[in-house]
């Protein structure tokens, strides 16, 4: 299945004899030059967009070369909340997620094993959204939170809502789009170390009088920690750069906007380049420290 | 016994999870049905026009063989270029082989906002008019590292001693590449072109950066979600659903058969 890939892949076997390595840098080439054109060499010209300034005098849009670190000030002064609302939610969206997918691929990773077309079958379901836009499946759920819906009106009649209350525009909808949209990728994961755990172990926990808690927390968890990892990190970097849950054609509102708002709406919006590319760089930036600190943390390095 | 809470609670709860993943796909099709002309929102009758008229919607077919497009050629360049680098990693042992497996691991973690804005912002630079071509460089790229994941666990699984008895039958190195690796990573290519594929369909973000005008299928959905959505928009979706999980499934029986078949040679 293609989307084994978004598993831990490591090759069990690095059988890389040294042997001939024109032909490696041959076969290395192309690709290499394309991530140089177009992966590394725009990083660069994000950073150095984000020093620029405006030409005198100059249109809208028109700025030039220059070392203008303010830039990087007023982005932070203007946009913090909107770190904050990208993190925090994409947190939440994270956790929620794995509570999700969790327990879904375990029973169809662990529990159907015996039975391998329901788990070819559930597999797929799990998988199904990828085969729909984004976008509609995004549109489906605010149509399905709006105000007159039978939902909506239940919440209020169970006071679980107040009467003048909405669901879409507000964190709530934001955070369960963003959970939505990414648990396929918690869920894959988790069901590729999961469906190669070794049912033996477990066994042997119960015969050592565990009890079926903690053979969990002692045996199964641990063993799935790369999948978890793998699958937690497919759902955060996403999330916390995603605009689309959060804007307002879709599940957010003025007061949910997350960062990705912001560097649309500078970028493509309102063309002021340098901030669009100040944001995207402190975003980068912050996403890159957190996984590092959360991979070393987690003890999961070798899974780069 | 073992797991006897979870003997009804954990089929139910997966369940659940099953119902909150598919909701959304079982309300864009059943309203492709829908017997409304702009804003598909509220239920108004069943019709099967919206299928059988699909391209009246103004613009949504157009868009749609633009995404086929796009597609089609962004999966050609990630493919090879991305076959050729899993190869070499999976097969060869240089210097800085650890800085390029980190470089191809870069672009699956950087955030589709940043990718897209640094694109935009290198063609601005350059001055490279948006368009088409910059949809094509900026799928192929994210793609790319997907397929080198891919292609690279199946050369991972491919036994060395397959091609050494190429060689040792006098099959010169191309022979040997193209008889007998090829063939046998052909599984791995195709997923991994499939995968390429039904990414670049639905990438909405970094399109949105570099499309300059060019309206993709998610473009359009993302325009109409503003001014109203036609219905024709669920049915060109749903009829890329239906395609897709055929596929899927045929592949899914397909290996099963294959599979039963080598189990009863042995």
């Amino acid at each position: 299945m293609a989307f084994a890939a978004f598993g831990s892949t490591a090759g069990p076997v690095e059988q890389a004899p040294r042997r001939r390595s024109w032909v490696a840098l041959v076969l290395l080439l192309p690709g290499l030059a394309y991530l140089a054109l177009f992966f590394l060499t725009p990083l660069v010209s994000l950073v150095l967009t984000s020093f620029q300034e405006p030409v005198e005098f100059g249109d809208v849009g028109q700025f030039q070369q220059a070392f203008k670190i303010e830039n990087y000030a007023t982005v932070i002064e203007a946009y913090w909340p909107h770190f904050l609302r990208a993190f925090g939610y994409a947190i939440v969206a994270t956790v929620a997620a794995l509570l999700i997918g969790y327990p879904l691929a375990y029973f169809i990773g662990v529990k159907c094993r015996s039975k391998p077309l329901l788990q070819a079958m559930l597999l797929t379901l799990v998988i199904a959204p990828f085969f729909i836009s984004f976008l509609l499946r995004t549109l489906a759920w605010k149509q399905l939170m709006a105000d007159d819906t039978p939902l909506v009106q239940a919440l209020k009649s169970l006071s679980v809502l107040p009467a003048d209350g909405h669901l879409t525009g507000t964190a709530f909808s934001v955070i369960f789009g963003l959970t939505y949209n990414f648990l396929p990728f918690m869920t894959l994961p988790i069901y590729t170390t999961l469906e190669r755990l070794d049912t033996r172990y477990l066994e042997a926990g119960a015969d050592l009088y565990a009890s079926p808690a903690t053979t969990f927390w002692k045996v199964t968890l641990p063993l799935s920690l790369p999948g978890i990892v793998s699958g937690t990190l497919l759902t955060f970097i996403p999330a916390s750069g995603d605009y689309i849950n959060a804007s307002s054609s879709f599940l957010g509102s003025a007061q949910t906007q997350m960062v990705g708002n912001a560097i649309e709406a500078n970028f493509l919006g309102l063309l002021n380049y340098p901030e669009a590319a100040a944001l995207s760089v402190i975003l980068m930036g912050l996403i890159l420290v957190i996984v590092g600190i959360y991979v070393r943390r987690t003890g999961t390095e070798d899974l780069l | 016994m073992r797991f006897s809470l979870g003997k009804w609670l954990l089929p139910l709860y997966s369940a659940l999870a099953l119902i909150f993943l598919l909701t959304p796909i079982v309300y864009t099709f059943v309203f492709s049905f829908n017997d409304s002309v702009k804003s598909n929102i509220v239920w108004v009758g069943f019709t099967l026009d919206n299928w059988t008229n699909v391209c009246d919607a103004q613009g949504v077919c157009a868009a749609f063989v633009t995404s086929i497009l796009v597609g089609v050629v962004a999966t050609l360049i990630a493919t090879v270029l991305g076959t050729l680098l899993a190869i070499a990693l999976a097969r060869y042992r240089f210097r800085g082989r650890s800085v390029i497996s980190l470089l191809l691991f870069l672009p699956m973690a950087t955030p589709e906002v940043v990718l897209g804005a640094g694109l935009a912002a290198q063609f601005l630079t350059a001055g490279v008019p948006k368009g088409l071509g910059t949809i094509i460089i900026a799928h192929a790229l994210f793609c790319l590292s997907f397929v080198v994941v891919t292609v690279k666990a199946r050369v991972a699984s491919l036994d060395p001693a397959l091609e050494e008895a190429g060689r040792d039958l006098y099959g010169s190195a191309f022979q040997v590449f193209t008889r007998i690796t090829l063939p046998l990573l052909m599984p791995g290519i195709i997923a991994a072109a499939l995968l390429s594929f039904a990414l670049s369909f639905d990438d909405f973000i970094i399109t949105r950066f570099n499309n300059g005008g060019v309206e993709t299928f998610p473009v359009f959905v993302y325009t109409a979600a503003a001014r109203g959505m036609p219905p024709e928009a669920n049915v060109i979706a749903s009829a890329v659903f239906i395609l897709a999980l055929v596929i899927v499934v045929v592949a899914q029986t397909t290996s099963a058969a294959r599979r039963k078949r080598l189990a009863r040679a042995q």
